[in-house]
């Protein structure tokens, strides 16, 4: 692996080779420049260099964002059957690297647990494990996490097909071993399991907390998710490029917009293709609406599980009249498939314009009102201040993003930290606090709606009149039906792509936007065939679920209700 | 005692009784209604005029639905339960004047259930009694989100009961006796006389203020909903309860707060009574009946305004306003009044 030394590096790689010349493991790594600087590595070295690339203070890769097992059985050019690609992002310094720990061709493909380095790790191993078959030694709880645990085999695997069917008894389901016996200790008062889900209002959702009470206090529980796992990435790998979008759609529903948005620009980045300023403006305001939309949810629903039902009505005002925008532009309300690779599926109506600068003026309008309703209501602030607690420290080491990681007071947004589309030219503030409990992230929330705003304020100062909103390479873009009537070679390529799809230059690429609940990524694959090879998205709630069991021990719970409200899950982008 | 005097007492306890069973459904609409007024969206409109008929629909699908008792439930407190709510809740109103004295033939006729001397006393014992009903559902339900439901409450009411008394000791002392027609009758006097002999409200403020928030803890509404907080314990003690048993709850519920309300309106605002207003005609007790139900009404409506606008308090957070700031406040009020009856002021 040491044949890259001669190979010359853009600048990022260059210098991430440049720090690891410094260290002992300079040998035993490989610096490979892809979209991202990328170490390959060996498993026996992996948690060495794990531990340096976090704890060297020109590394400083503190936050783990993602970890995708590929299969590379079917596709050539990789030297073994197995890979588990990390990413990770340095928040001081602001830069993502990708590490692709290389695992020799054996029976059983094993590589170190990297839980001790960055605690985030232990739910995306168990995933890995779960869907790949890794094994990570030195984990503390390596078992199934997505599908059921009577599930056999390894459904990511490229072997398995994706035609099978299993099915399961509820008495097969795993339960934690404290759960099932009772502890009774003289002087004490006996404390008892209390499962929270899978089907209870508070989730929302179908999410299983198994909780260990003492009185209303939460002593232990785990979380079980997995109830709403429809293996999308399994999904995306036998559709076409374009097919994957409404399935994206499904991740995080509630903003589904952005979702959607954060796929295509993967893919147009693998293809190399801009998409008009028009159409990027478009995604940029529906995407702003979609995060308030999403926050709107978040902040009514958290409302309702501590008791304030009528916020809910008045927060899902401005989002029924956001749906009825969406709606005008393409005729879904929810699950929008709005964009395609390349652009959008059609034009915005006519009325677009004066349609939003409309919400901009009601929406202000319920806000103001759970504002003045809530925010500073005294029974509120007992419920939500001091309650669900999350420092700074423990937020970057269990990988939270977004609204979450900004209420510790870290200002990692990424239409600031790595502006796409338009983001740098528009005036926006990031809103930051500190306290890092449920009030404080019901205040970035709250902020973050009204930033939005002002962002969709100033996208609509220049948004053009008119102009295409699809890019013209019609090699990914339908041609206009017109045309497709008239003229030959129009015809031809709305046949190819029809019948074909897009055909996506071999290679990968990982791209990252912020998500309504923080960083959303998506891990591509291309093998230069009609589909993904391997699509892998990297889900912000996932961490945060993770953290969940974390944060509510100690509390009682109604504080446990109230966080899992104000961490914003979002069933359908945690299980995929 | 003669035939008409049975059929007097009959009307005087049952009348209340039925009006407060005909009235629920009705205020059942007027709380959907209006909680769809506050939140910004209809309510059920399309069961007759303005939806006036749907609690009638409501209570025929109530007495439709299959009525289930879960496998390991203890049968007969789980059916005692809701019962016994239901039970508690009406006994209560006995005690409560709700009109001025009738005069039929020269024979005077209290528009009370049963004029009993230790009044006050009966509605506090009978009230505590409805804890029993949902302590009970949440035990023989035999699930853990209902007795969670059931402990909560059962602490909750026990101490808030133990602020409002104490508030309510204020009154008694002021009016020196337990019969709640005589706490009427010290209202409807002169507010500028000395001693006072208007609105108890006045010169008790703080005393009401405590009752009022003790009263929305007793009847289980928000900001006190805790026992069936329906996020945290998806129904609380009646998770497990169906069809009539459920609706017998409900009702529990409701006339909780009508009683609450009629009991507020007695003991700080003047029951029936209406300053400069003595009724002796037919037409002026009728009139004292409706001077009674408006103010209940206007509590009724406090109870479901307060309901659709704020958030729920945590269960340590509730222990603690209830034993560290409202039983203190309650005790100063009560030597607030002490000292007033003292130097001849009540």
């Amino acid at each position: 692996m040491s044949s890259v030394e001669t190979v010359p590096l853009a600048p990022a790689a260059e210098k991430l080779r440049e720090r690891f010349a410094r260290s002992p493991l300079s040998e035993r790594v490989a610096v490979v420049d892809l979209d991202l600087p990328t170490l390959e590595v060996a498993p026996a070295d992996w948690p060495a260099v794990a531990r340096f690339l976090r704890d060297d203070s020109e590394c400083a890769y503190d936050l783990f964002l993602d970890l995708a097992g590929v299969d590379n059985a079917k596709r050539r050019g990789r030297p073994t059957r197995f890979e588990a690609v990390y990413h990770l992002h340095s928040l001081p310094r602001s830069e993502h690297v990708r590490v692709k720990v290389i695992l020799p061709d054996t029976a059983e493909p094993r590589l170190p647990s990297v839980v001790d380095v960055w605690p985030a790790a232990n739910w995306f191993e168990r995933e890995a494990f779960d869907l790949y078959g890794f094994d990570f030694p030195g984990h503390p709880n390596l078992r199934r996490i997505l599908v059921h645990d009577a599930f056999v085999g390894h459904p990511l695997r490229k072997d398995y097909s994706p035609g099978q069917r299993w099915f399961f008894a509820e008495e097969d389901l795993r339960m934690p071993s404290w759960a099932t016996h009772t502890e009774e200790r003289a002087g004490h008062f006996e404390t008892q399991t209390l499962s929270i889900g899978p089907s209870h209002p508070a989730t929302h959702g179908i999410v299983h907390l198994v909780a260990r009470l003492d009185g209303e206090r939460i002593k232990r529980a785990e979380t079980q998710i997995g109830y709403m796992h429809r293996c999308f990435e399994k999904m995306a790998e036998t559709h076409t490029w374009n097919q994957v979008i409404p399935f994206c759609d499904r991740l995080n529903y509630v903003s589904a917009m952005i979702n959607g948005v954060g796929y295509v620009k993967t893919v147009e980045k693998m293809l190399g293709i801009e998409v008009p300023d028009r159409g990027r403006l478009v995604r940029t305001i529906l995407s702003e609406f979609s995060r308030i939309m999403d926050h709107c949810v978040d902040i009514g629903a958290n409302l309702v599980d501590i008791g304030a039902l009528t916020n809910f009505w008045y927060l899902y005002q401005p989002r029924e009249g956001i749906y009825g925008l969406l709606e005008a532009c393409c005729g879904a309300r929810l699950t929008v498939s709005y964009v395609r690779v390349g652009g959008l599926a059609i034009d915005v109506p006519e009325d677009f314009v004066p349609r939003c600068r409309a919400l901009l003026e009601s929406i202000p309008k319920f806000l103001n009102d759970v504002d003045r309703l809530v925010t500073r209501n005294r029974i509120v602030r007992n419920r939500l201040a001091g309650t669900g607690v999350i420092t700074k420290e423990q937020a970057i080491a269990w990988g939270l993003t977004g609204p979450v990681l900004r209420s510790t007071g870290v200002a990692y947004d990424v239409r600031r930290s790595r502006p796409y589309d338009f983001y740098d030219r528009f005036d926006w503030d990031v809103p930051v606090a500190t306290d890092g409990d449920n009030y404080a992230r019901y205040l970035v929330r709250m902020e973050e709606m009204r930033q939005s705003l002002s962002i969709i304020r100033q996208a609509l100062d220049v948004f053009p009149e008119s102009g295409p909103v699809s890019s013209d390479d019609w090699h990914v873009v339908l041609p206009p039906k017109d045309a497709v009537y008239h003229d030959m070679e129009s015809l031809i390529f709305h046949f190819k792509l029809i019948m074909e799809g897009i055909r996506v230059p071999a290679g990968e690429r990982y791209d990252w936007i912020e998500g309504a609940n923080g960083e959303l990524g998506f891990y591509a694959i291309s093998d230069g065939g009609a589909g993904p090879y391997r699509v892998k998205v990297r889900p912000p709630c996932f961490p945060m679920m993770a953290a969940y069991e974390k944060i509510i021990i100690g509390g009682t719970i109604s504080d446990a209700i109230a966080t899992l409200g104000t961490l914003n899950i979002i069933a359908g982008e945690l299980e995929r | 005692m003669s035939a008409s005097d049975v059929g007097m007492l009959a009307l005087r306890v049952l009348a209340p009784v039925l009006v407060i069973l005909i009235v629920l459904p009705m205020l059942q609409w007027v709380e959907r209604r209006g909680a769809g007024l506050i939140q910004d969206r209809p309510g059920p409109n399309r069961v007759g005029p303005f939806g006036l008929l749907q609690p009638l629909a409501d209570v025929v699908k109530f007495f439709m639905k299959e009525d289930l008792i879960p496998s390991h439930a203890d049968r007969f407190l789980y059916v005692l339960a809701p019962g016994l709510a239901t039970f508690a809740a009406l006994t209560t109103f006995a005690v409560i004047p709700y009109g001025a004295t009738l005069n039929i033939r020269g024979n005077p006729v209290p528009l009370v259930g049963a004029d009993v001397s230790i009044g006050i006393l009966y509605l506090f014992a009978v009230t505590s009694l409805s804890v029993y009903g949902i302590v009970l559902a949440g035990w023989s339900s035999n699930n853990k989100f209902s007795l969670i439901g059931g402990i909560r409450s059962s602490a909750q009411i026990i101490s808030y009961e133990l602020a409002m008394t104490t508030a309510a000791a204020g009154v008694i002392l002021a009016a020196g006796s337990f019969r709640l027609t005589d706490v009427v009758a010290m209202q409807s006097g002169s507010w500028l006389s000395l001693p006072y002999r208007g609105w108890t409200v006045v010169p008790q403020l703080l005393g009401f203020v405590v009752f009022f928030v003790s009263a929305f803890a007793e009847t289980n509404r928000l900001p006190f909903d805790l026992p069936e907080a329906e996020a945290e314990l998806v129904a609380g003690y009646h998770t497990e309860y169906s069809a009539m048993k459920f609706a017998m709850f409900y009702m529990a519920e409701y006339i909780n707060v009508v009683v609450a309300s009629a009991l507020m309106v007695t003991l700080y605002f003047g029951g029936w009574s209406f300053p400069g207003f003595h009724p002796t005609s037919l037409g002026g007790v009728v009139l004292s009946v409706l001077i009674f139900a408006v103010k209940t009404a206007f509590f009724v409506w406090i109870f479901m305004w307060v309901r659709w606008t704020l958030p729920r308090f945590r269960y340590d957070q509730l222990m603690r306003l209830g034993w560290k700031a409202l039983l203190p406040l309650a005790l100063l009020n009560l030597f607030w009044v002490a000292g007033l009856v003292l130097w001849n002021a009540l």
